[in-house]
Protein backbone atom coordinates (compact mmCIF):
# COMPACT_ATOMS: atom_id res chain seq x y z
CA UNK A 1 0.00 0.00 0.00
CA UNK A 2 2.72 2.44 0.93
CA UNK A 3 5.43 3.17 -1.59
CA UNK A 4 8.68 2.46 0.19
CA UNK A 5 10.82 4.60 -2.00
CA UNK A 6 14.06 6.17 -0.92
CA UNK A 7 13.39 9.60 0.53
CA UNK A 8 16.90 9.92 1.87
CA UNK A 9 17.58 13.13 -0.01
CA UNK A 10 14.59 14.95 1.49
CA UNK A 11 15.12 16.27 5.01
CA UNK A 12 12.41 15.27 7.49
CA UNK A 13 9.57 17.71 7.81
CA UNK A 14 7.57 18.68 10.87
CA UNK A 15 4.02 17.35 10.53
CA UNK A 16 1.20 18.25 12.91
CA UNK A 17 -2.10 16.40 12.77
CA UNK A 18 -4.86 18.43 14.36
CA UNK A 19 -7.85 16.52 15.76
CA UNK A 20 -10.87 18.68 16.48
CA UNK A 21 -13.75 16.23 16.19
CA UNK A 22 -15.31 13.71 18.55
CA UNK A 23 -15.08 10.02 17.62
CA UNK A 24 -17.91 7.88 16.12
CA UNK A 25 -20.29 10.71 15.14
CA UNK A 26 -18.17 11.20 12.01
CA UNK A 27 -15.34 9.20 10.48
CA UNK A 28 -12.73 11.97 10.70
CA UNK A 29 -11.17 10.76 13.97
CA UNK A 30 -10.75 7.18 12.74
CA UNK A 31 -9.49 8.01 9.25
CA UNK A 32 -7.29 10.74 10.73
CA UNK A 33 -5.65 8.16 12.97
CA UNK A 34 -5.00 5.99 9.90
CA UNK A 35 -3.01 8.86 8.35
CA UNK A 36 -1.02 9.27 11.56
CA UNK A 37 -0.12 5.56 11.57
CA UNK A 38 1.03 5.65 7.94
CA UNK A 39 3.10 8.77 8.54
CA UNK A 40 5.21 6.77 10.99
CA UNK A 41 6.66 4.81 8.05
CA UNK A 42 8.18 7.95 6.54
CA UNK A 43 10.49 8.99 9.38
CA UNK A 44 9.08 12.48 9.62
CA UNK A 45 8.87 14.60 12.76
CA UNK A 46 5.24 13.93 13.69
CA UNK A 47 3.06 15.32 16.45
CA UNK A 48 -0.67 15.16 17.11
CA UNK A 49 -2.74 17.94 18.62
CA UNK A 50 -6.11 17.35 20.25
CA UNK A 51 -8.36 20.32 20.76
CA UNK A 52 -12.05 21.22 20.77
CA UNK A 53 -14.13 18.03 20.53
CA UNK A 54 -10.98 16.16 19.46
CA UNK A 55 -10.15 15.71 23.15
CA UNK A 56 -13.07 13.26 23.37
CA UNK A 57 -11.08 10.85 21.20
CA UNK A 58 -8.75 10.23 24.14
CA UNK A 59 -11.34 9.65 26.87
CA UNK A 60 -10.89 6.37 28.80
CA UNK A 61 -13.54 3.68 28.87
CA UNK A 62 -14.98 3.89 25.37
CA UNK A 63 -17.42 1.01 24.81
CA UNK A 64 -18.75 0.74 21.30
CA UNK A 65 -20.43 -2.69 21.27
CA UNK A 66 -23.94 -1.29 21.47
CA UNK A 67 -23.45 1.20 18.61
CA UNK A 68 -21.98 -1.59 16.52
CA UNK A 69 -18.81 0.32 15.64
CA UNK A 70 -15.18 -0.57 16.14
CA UNK A 71 -13.55 0.92 19.22
CA UNK A 72 -10.35 2.39 17.84
CA UNK A 73 -9.25 4.15 21.00
CA UNK A 74 -6.76 1.39 22.00
CA UNK A 75 -4.77 2.37 18.91
CA UNK A 76 -3.76 5.59 20.66
CA UNK A 77 -1.93 3.45 23.22
CA UNK A 78 -0.04 1.75 20.38
CA UNK A 79 1.29 5.01 18.92
CA UNK A 80 4.34 4.88 21.17
CA UNK A 81 5.37 1.70 19.36
CA UNK A 82 5.36 3.67 16.14
CA UNK A 83 7.63 6.29 17.71
CA UNK A 84 4.80 8.79 17.73
CA UNK A 85 5.16 10.20 21.21
CA UNK A 86 4.24 13.85 20.87
CA UNK A 87 0.58 14.08 21.81
CA UNK A 88 -0.53 17.58 22.72
CA UNK A 89 -3.86 18.46 24.29
CA UNK A 90 -5.20 21.98 24.64
CA UNK A 91 -5.96 22.80 28.27
CA UNK A 92 -8.88 25.13 27.49
CA UNK A 93 -10.66 22.47 25.41
CA UNK A 94 -10.40 19.92 28.23
CA UNK A 95 -11.65 22.32 30.90
CA UNK A 96 -14.56 23.52 28.80
CA UNK A 97 -15.73 19.93 28.39
CA UNK A 98 -15.49 18.94 32.04
CA UNK A 99 -12.44 16.76 31.46
CA UNK A 100 -9.00 16.58 32.98
CA UNK A 101 -5.74 14.84 32.11
CA UNK A 102 -6.72 11.93 34.44
CA UNK A 103 -9.64 11.12 32.13
CA UNK A 104 -7.37 10.40 29.17
CA UNK A 105 -6.20 6.95 28.09
CA UNK A 106 -2.65 7.87 27.14
CA UNK A 107 0.01 10.16 28.57
CA UNK A 108 -0.18 13.54 26.86
CA UNK A 109 1.33 16.96 27.19
CA UNK A 110 -1.34 19.45 28.20
CA UNK A 111 -0.66 23.00 27.07
CA UNK A 112 -2.55 26.24 26.77
CA UNK A 113 -3.80 27.77 23.52
CA UNK A 114 -0.86 30.11 23.14
CA UNK A 115 1.68 27.29 23.49
CA UNK A 116 -0.18 25.07 21.07
CA UNK A 117 -0.56 27.97 18.63
CA UNK A 118 3.17 28.62 18.80
CA UNK A 119 3.93 24.95 18.12
CA UNK A 120 1.53 24.93 15.18
CA UNK A 121 3.27 27.92 13.65
CA UNK A 122 6.59 26.04 13.75
CA UNK A 123 5.37 23.16 11.57
CA UNK A 124 6.01 22.51 7.90
CA UNK A 125 2.77 20.67 7.26
CA UNK A 126 -0.46 20.90 9.25
CA UNK A 127 -3.31 18.53 8.46
CA UNK A 128 -6.60 19.00 10.27
CA UNK A 129 -9.27 16.35 10.69
CA UNK B 1 1.48 31.32 9.11
CA UNK B 2 -1.80 31.22 7.20
CA UNK B 3 -5.02 30.04 8.82
CA UNK B 4 -7.92 29.16 6.52
CA UNK B 5 -11.43 29.05 7.93
CA UNK B 6 -14.40 27.83 5.89
CA UNK B 7 -17.28 27.63 8.35
CA UNK B 8 -19.72 30.29 9.51
CA UNK B 9 -18.99 31.31 13.12
CA UNK B 10 -22.75 31.35 13.61
CA UNK B 11 -22.80 27.60 13.03
CA UNK B 12 -19.45 26.24 14.25
CA UNK B 13 -16.64 27.19 16.61
CA UNK B 14 -13.95 26.89 13.94
CA UNK B 15 -13.19 30.60 13.64
CA UNK B 16 -13.15 31.05 17.42
CA UNK B 17 -10.71 28.17 17.79
CA UNK B 18 -8.56 29.61 15.04
CA UNK B 19 -8.47 33.06 16.65
CA UNK B 20 -7.69 31.49 20.06
CA UNK B 21 -4.58 29.79 18.68
CA UNK B 22 -3.43 32.17 15.95
CA UNK B 23 -0.39 34.15 16.96
CA UNK B 24 0.26 37.83 16.48
CA UNK B 25 1.21 38.52 12.88
CA UNK B 26 -0.69 35.51 11.52
CA UNK B 27 -2.93 35.76 8.52
CA UNK B 28 -6.49 34.47 8.59
CA UNK B 29 -8.35 33.83 5.35
CA UNK B 30 -12.14 33.43 5.39
CA UNK B 31 -13.50 31.27 2.56
CA UNK B 32 -16.78 29.51 1.76
CA UNK B 33 -19.35 30.01 4.58
CA UNK B 34 -16.75 31.67 6.83
CA UNK B 35 -17.09 34.89 4.84
CA UNK B 36 -20.31 35.44 6.82
CA UNK B 37 -18.07 36.38 9.76
CA UNK B 38 -16.93 39.47 7.89
CA UNK B 39 -20.38 41.02 7.48
CA UNK B 40 -20.42 44.41 9.18
CA UNK B 41 -23.02 44.81 11.90
CA UNK B 42 -22.98 41.07 12.49
CA UNK B 43 -22.41 39.75 15.99
CA UNK B 44 -19.03 38.36 15.01
CA UNK B 45 -17.76 41.58 13.45
CA UNK B 46 -16.66 42.94 16.86
CA UNK B 47 -14.56 39.83 17.52
CA UNK B 48 -13.06 40.11 14.09
CA UNK B 49 -12.34 43.80 14.70
CA UNK B 50 -10.42 42.90 17.87
CA UNK B 51 -8.49 40.18 16.03
CA UNK B 52 -7.50 42.68 13.35
CA UNK B 53 -5.37 44.52 15.90
CA UNK B 54 -3.10 41.47 16.04
CA UNK B 55 -3.37 39.80 12.66
CA UNK B 56 -4.45 40.34 9.08
CA UNK B 57 -7.93 39.15 8.20
CA UNK B 58 -8.70 38.32 4.56
CA UNK B 59 -11.95 37.28 2.89
CA UNK B 60 -12.38 35.57 -0.47
CA UNK B 61 -14.38 37.85 -2.78
CA UNK B 62 -15.89 35.11 -4.99
CA UNK B 63 -17.41 33.52 -1.87
CA UNK B 64 -18.71 36.90 -0.64
CA UNK B 65 -20.14 37.65 -4.09
CA UNK B 66 -21.83 34.26 -4.37
CA UNK B 67 -23.63 34.95 -1.10
CA UNK B 68 -24.61 38.53 -1.91
CA UNK B 69 -22.26 39.88 0.75
CA UNK B 70 -19.64 41.64 -1.34
CA UNK B 71 -20.71 45.14 -0.32
CA UNK B 72 -21.34 44.36 3.34
CA UNK B 73 -17.80 43.70 4.49
CA UNK B 74 -16.44 45.06 7.75
CA UNK B 75 -13.81 47.77 7.06
CA UNK B 76 -10.29 46.48 7.62
CA UNK B 77 -10.99 43.04 6.16
CA UNK B 78 -8.72 42.61 3.14
CA UNK B 79 -10.36 41.28 0.02
CA UNK B 80 -8.69 38.70 -2.23
CA UNK B 81 -9.66 36.62 -5.24
CA UNK B 82 -8.40 33.06 -5.87
CA UNK B 83 -5.14 34.51 -7.16
CA UNK B 84 -4.74 36.34 -3.85
CA UNK B 85 -5.53 33.09 -2.03
CA UNK B 86 -2.70 31.41 -3.96
CA UNK B 87 -0.32 34.26 -3.06
CA UNK B 88 -1.21 33.99 0.64
CA UNK B 89 -0.58 30.25 0.56
CA UNK B 90 2.71 30.71 -1.27
CA UNK B 91 3.98 33.46 1.02
CA UNK B 92 3.06 31.93 4.36
CA UNK B 93 4.09 28.72 6.07
CA UNK B 94 2.60 26.59 7.40
CA UNK B 95 -0.98 26.64 6.19
CA UNK B 96 -3.66 25.25 8.48
CA UNK B 97 -7.20 24.65 7.26
CA UNK B 98 -9.51 24.71 10.26
CA UNK B 99 -11.90 21.91 9.35
CA UNK C 1 6.14 26.68 -6.15
CA UNK C 2 4.84 23.13 -5.79
CA UNK C 3 1.41 22.73 -4.19
CA UNK C 4 -0.16 19.53 -2.94
CA UNK C 5 -3.91 19.54 -2.37
CA UNK C 6 -6.05 17.28 -0.20
CA UNK C 7 -9.81 17.04 -0.71
CA UNK C 8 -11.82 15.51 2.10
CA UNK C 9 -15.42 15.85 0.97
CA UNK C 10 -17.46 14.53 -1.91
CA UNK C 11 -18.65 16.68 -4.81
CA UNK C 12 -21.81 18.79 -4.74
CA UNK C 13 -22.62 18.35 -1.01
CA UNK C 14 -19.69 20.47 0.14
CA UNK C 15 -17.85 23.32 -1.56
CA UNK C 16 -14.46 21.76 -0.76
CA UNK C 17 -13.87 20.24 -4.19
CA UNK C 18 -14.98 23.47 -5.93
CA UNK C 19 -12.72 25.63 -3.77
CA UNK C 20 -9.77 23.31 -4.39
CA UNK C 21 -10.44 23.40 -8.13
CA UNK C 22 -10.60 27.20 -8.26
CA UNK C 23 -7.43 27.36 -6.17
CA UNK C 24 -5.72 24.95 -8.58
CA UNK C 25 -6.76 27.01 -11.61
CA UNK C 26 -5.46 30.21 -10.05
CA UNK C 27 -2.21 28.58 -8.95
CA UNK C 28 -1.58 27.17 -12.43
CA UNK C 29 -2.38 30.57 -13.98
CA UNK C 30 0.35 32.06 -11.80
CA UNK C 31 2.88 29.50 -13.01
CA UNK C 32 2.82 27.30 -9.91
CA UNK C 33 2.70 23.53 -10.06
CA UNK C 34 -0.01 21.31 -8.57
CA UNK C 35 1.97 18.14 -8.02
CA UNK C 36 -0.81 16.01 -6.58
CA UNK C 37 -4.42 16.11 -5.49
CA UNK C 38 -5.15 13.53 -2.82
CA UNK C 39 -8.76 12.48 -2.26
CA UNK C 40 -9.63 11.24 1.24
CA UNK C 41 -12.69 10.57 3.43
CA UNK C 42 -15.82 11.17 1.28
CA UNK C 43 -13.53 13.06 -1.09
CA UNK C 44 -13.02 9.74 -2.88
CA UNK C 45 -16.47 10.28 -4.40
CA UNK C 46 -14.92 12.93 -6.64
CA UNK C 47 -13.42 10.07 -8.61
CA UNK C 48 -16.38 8.02 -9.79
CA UNK C 49 -17.15 8.01 -13.47
CA UNK C 50 -20.79 7.20 -12.67
CA UNK C 51 -21.35 10.85 -11.72
CA UNK C 52 -23.96 12.54 -13.89
CA UNK C 53 -24.96 16.05 -12.83
CA UNK C 54 -27.80 17.93 -14.56
CA UNK C 55 -26.66 19.50 -17.83
CA UNK C 56 -26.69 23.06 -16.52
CA UNK C 57 -24.41 22.18 -13.59
CA UNK C 58 -20.63 21.87 -13.49
CA UNK C 59 -19.23 18.35 -13.90
CA UNK C 60 -16.91 18.21 -10.94
CA UNK C 61 -15.44 14.78 -11.77
CA UNK C 62 -14.74 15.44 -15.45
CA UNK C 63 -13.34 18.84 -14.56
CA UNK C 64 -10.67 17.19 -12.37
CA UNK C 65 -9.95 14.57 -15.05
CA UNK C 66 -9.37 17.29 -17.63
CA UNK C 67 -7.28 19.51 -15.36
CA UNK C 68 -5.19 16.49 -14.43
CA UNK C 69 -4.59 15.58 -18.07
CA UNK C 70 -3.90 19.15 -19.18
CA UNK C 71 -1.37 19.88 -16.46
CA UNK C 72 0.05 16.50 -15.54
CA UNK C 73 -1.52 16.51 -12.08
CA UNK C 74 -1.40 13.25 -10.15
CA UNK C 75 -4.97 12.56 -8.99
CA UNK C 76 -4.73 10.02 -6.18
CA UNK C 77 -7.65 8.36 -4.42
CA UNK C 78 -6.97 6.73 -1.05
CA UNK C 79 -7.48 2.98 -1.40
CA UNK C 80 -8.83 2.31 2.10
CA UNK C 81 -11.24 5.26 1.98
CA UNK C 82 -12.29 4.31 -1.57
CA UNK C 83 -13.02 0.66 -0.86
CA UNK C 84 -15.09 1.63 2.19
CA UNK C 85 -17.25 3.77 -0.10
CA UNK C 86 -17.52 1.54 -3.15
CA UNK C 87 -15.00 3.35 -5.33
CA UNK C 88 -12.80 0.86 -7.21
CA UNK C 89 -10.88 0.52 -10.46
CA UNK C 90 -14.07 -0.43 -12.36
CA UNK C 91 -15.81 2.87 -11.69
CA UNK C 92 -12.80 5.15 -11.52
CA UNK C 93 -12.97 8.23 -13.78
CA UNK C 94 -10.20 9.00 -16.27
CA UNK C 95 -6.93 10.27 -14.90
CA UNK C 96 -7.49 9.17 -11.30
CA UNK C 97 -5.50 6.38 -9.69
CA UNK C 98 -6.02 4.45 -6.48
CA UNK C 99 -3.12 4.25 -4.08
CA UNK C 100 -2.18 4.27 -0.43
CA UNK C 101 -2.26 6.92 2.26
CA UNK C 102 1.50 7.10 1.99
CA UNK C 103 0.93 9.22 -1.12
CA UNK C 104 -0.56 11.94 1.09
CA UNK C 105 2.39 11.95 3.48
CA UNK C 106 4.72 11.93 0.48
CA UNK C 107 2.90 14.95 -0.94
CA UNK C 108 3.43 16.75 2.37
CA UNK C 109 7.13 15.93 2.12
CA UNK C 110 7.59 16.85 -1.52
CA UNK C 111 5.31 19.85 -2.01
CA UNK C 112 6.26 23.31 -0.77
CA UNK C 113 2.75 23.63 0.65
CA UNK C 114 0.03 21.09 1.35
CA UNK C 115 -3.47 22.62 1.44
CA UNK C 116 -6.47 20.81 2.84
CA UNK C 117 -10.02 21.39 1.63
CA UNK C 118 -12.84 19.80 3.60
CA UNK C 119 -15.93 20.29 5.69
Amino acid sequence: MTDFEDYGDIPAKRFMFVNRKAPYGTVYALEGLEVVLISAAFDQDVCIAFMDDGVFQLVKGQETQTVGMKNFSPTFRALEGYDIEKLYVERESLALRGLSEADLLVPVQVMDSAELGALMAEQDVVISF
Amino acid sequence: MLHIVNKSPYERNTLESCLRLARKGSKVLLIEDAVTAAVRGGDFAAKLGAAMELMEIYALVPDLAARGLKDRVLPGVRLVDYGGFVDLAAENKPVQSWL
Amino acid sequence: MKFGLMINEGPYTHQASDSAYQFALAALAKGHEIERVFFYHDGVNNATKLTEPPQDDRHIVNRWSKLGADHGIDLVVCVAAALRRGIREENLAKGFRISGLGQLVESGMQADRLLVFGD
